[in-house]
């Protein structure tokens, strides 16, 4: 059997899913033959690449950069999960979302807000679905190891996927 | 329920099977005393009946619409489905729309874990919301000296004006307004803390089923609710304590 593409991408999250997804610890070394990590904030790699199998998808989509990003790799991608309550709900990053984003900018930054290298924060910051398809959601904050290797071992496998957790 | 009462007893069907009823039941009540699950939201043991959640609508054969199995009657030889791919479509656009409507943020919510919301969401199968997002601006009224109350969390429920008027019987609760609107109010729309009529008796904020009544001082995932108090209190009325 060839090896699944596999990449990991980190958006407007805290990074606490890609902690979860490292605390399935002796099981990495399982998942290791199956897969070929070629993308990731894990790893090196500074593009996207054009072929990936499955993507998990960490945090919500909040700025032109992250519709962008998620944009560019759902049209790469085969099998897109949502990892996490960022990426399911918009969650924490979403509770911005009463507030308009210059409000934002001036209570952070002040009078002078930066226009460069910080990127313009979309009106709302919305899940990962209400931009693009995905195909599989794992909801938790964050979801628990046990919880993300069960359902990657099932898309891997091409099994069905496992009860989704609750939200939180 | 007085166990001496001279209601007629009937006979129905719910989901194929043949149940005996007396005819002053509700569908859920006999759904529930015979371990057939219809899941529930606004319904809690104890408080009158609201129908507000639709939850637990139900299809009665010869009826063209849903009716919720709250509020509904029995009748002789009625056929009940409590379950089908109609219904659960219903129940699970239920569940989303009061995501959707409020902001449930479960992640940093007192009741996360201890949430009717969530267990719902989760028990249906909602694994991810459709529908945009309102993300309204609600407030958030703190100025009782024990509780909380959270709009954004709220699902209009009822269980707190419900346990407020019919067990404790100060009637500090009502809902203002309608549609996306309608929002839980104390006394003449007043600040919870300055509500002549409340006693401060905390029943409201057992019932809850979400994070929108709150004690004071809780973290994250720390308040946890006793759903039970109305039961137990008005059984203990009717057998005279």
């Amino acid at each position: 059997m060839s090896k699944i593409r596999f990449a990991t991408v980190w958006l407007d999250g805290c990074s606490g899913c890609h902690m979860s997804f490292l605390d399935m610890d002796l099981i990495l070394l399982d998942l290791a033959p199956k897969i070929d990590l070629v993308y990731s904030p894990l790893v090196d790699f500074k593009t996207f690449p054009d072929q990936v199998d499955v993507t998990l998808v960490e945090g919500a989509v909040s700025s032109t950069e992250d519709e962008e990003k998620i944009r560019h790799i759902r049209r790469h991608t085969k099998t897109l999960i949502a990892l996490g309550d960022c990426a399911v709900t918009s969650n924490v990053p979403g509770m911005r979302n009463t507030f308009k984003p210059e409000t934002i900018m001036q209570h952070v930054y002040g009078d002078a807000p930066p226009v460069q290298v910080i990127p313009p924060l979309l009106p709302k910051s919305v899940p990962v679905h209400h931009i693009v398809p995905v195909d599989v959601f794992i909801p938790g904050c964050p979801p628990s190891a046990d919880t993300i290797v069960k359902t990657l071992l099932a898309v891997l496998e091409g099994k069905p996927n496992p009860v989704p957790p609750r939200f939180g | 329920m007085n166990p001496a009462t001279t209601a007629k007893v009937i006979t129905l069907t719910i989901d194929d099977r043949s149940v005996g009823a007396r005819e002053d039941q509700t569908i859920l009540q006999i759904a529930r005393e015979n371990s057939i699950h219809i899941p529930t939201l606004c319904f809690l043991e104890g408080l009158t009946p609201a129908g507000a959640c639709r939850l637990c609508l139900v299809e009665i054969v010869g009826t063209s619409r849903v009716l919720p199995a709250c509020t509904t009657y029995a009748t002789e030889g009625m056929v009940i489905r409590t379950t089908s791919p109609a219904l659960e479509a219903h129940r699970r656009t239920v569940i989303e729309l009061l995501f959707a409507e409020g902001n449930h943020i479960c992640a940093v919510c007192v009741s996360n874990g201890n949430c009717e919301l969530q267990d719902l969401a989760t028990e249906l199968g909602v694994s991810h919301i459709n529908l945009p997002y309102l993300n309204p601006t609600r407030p958030v009224d703190a100025s009782h000296p024990r509780f909380t109350l959270d709009h954004n969390r709220c699902v209009l429920c009822a269980r707190c004006v419900r346990v407020c008027d019919e067990v404790e019987g100060a009637h500090t609760w009502d809902i203002m307004g309608r549609g996306v609107d309608a929002r839980i109010i104390a006394d003449l729309n007043q600040p919870w803390g300055e509500a002549a009529s409340c006693t401060s008796c905390g029943k409201c904020v057992q019932v809850c089923p979400t994070g929108a009544l709150v004690e004071k001082g809780k973290a994250v995932a720390e308040m946890r609710k006793r759903h039970a108090l109305p039961k137990l209190i008005t059984r203990q009325q009717e057998h005279g304590s």
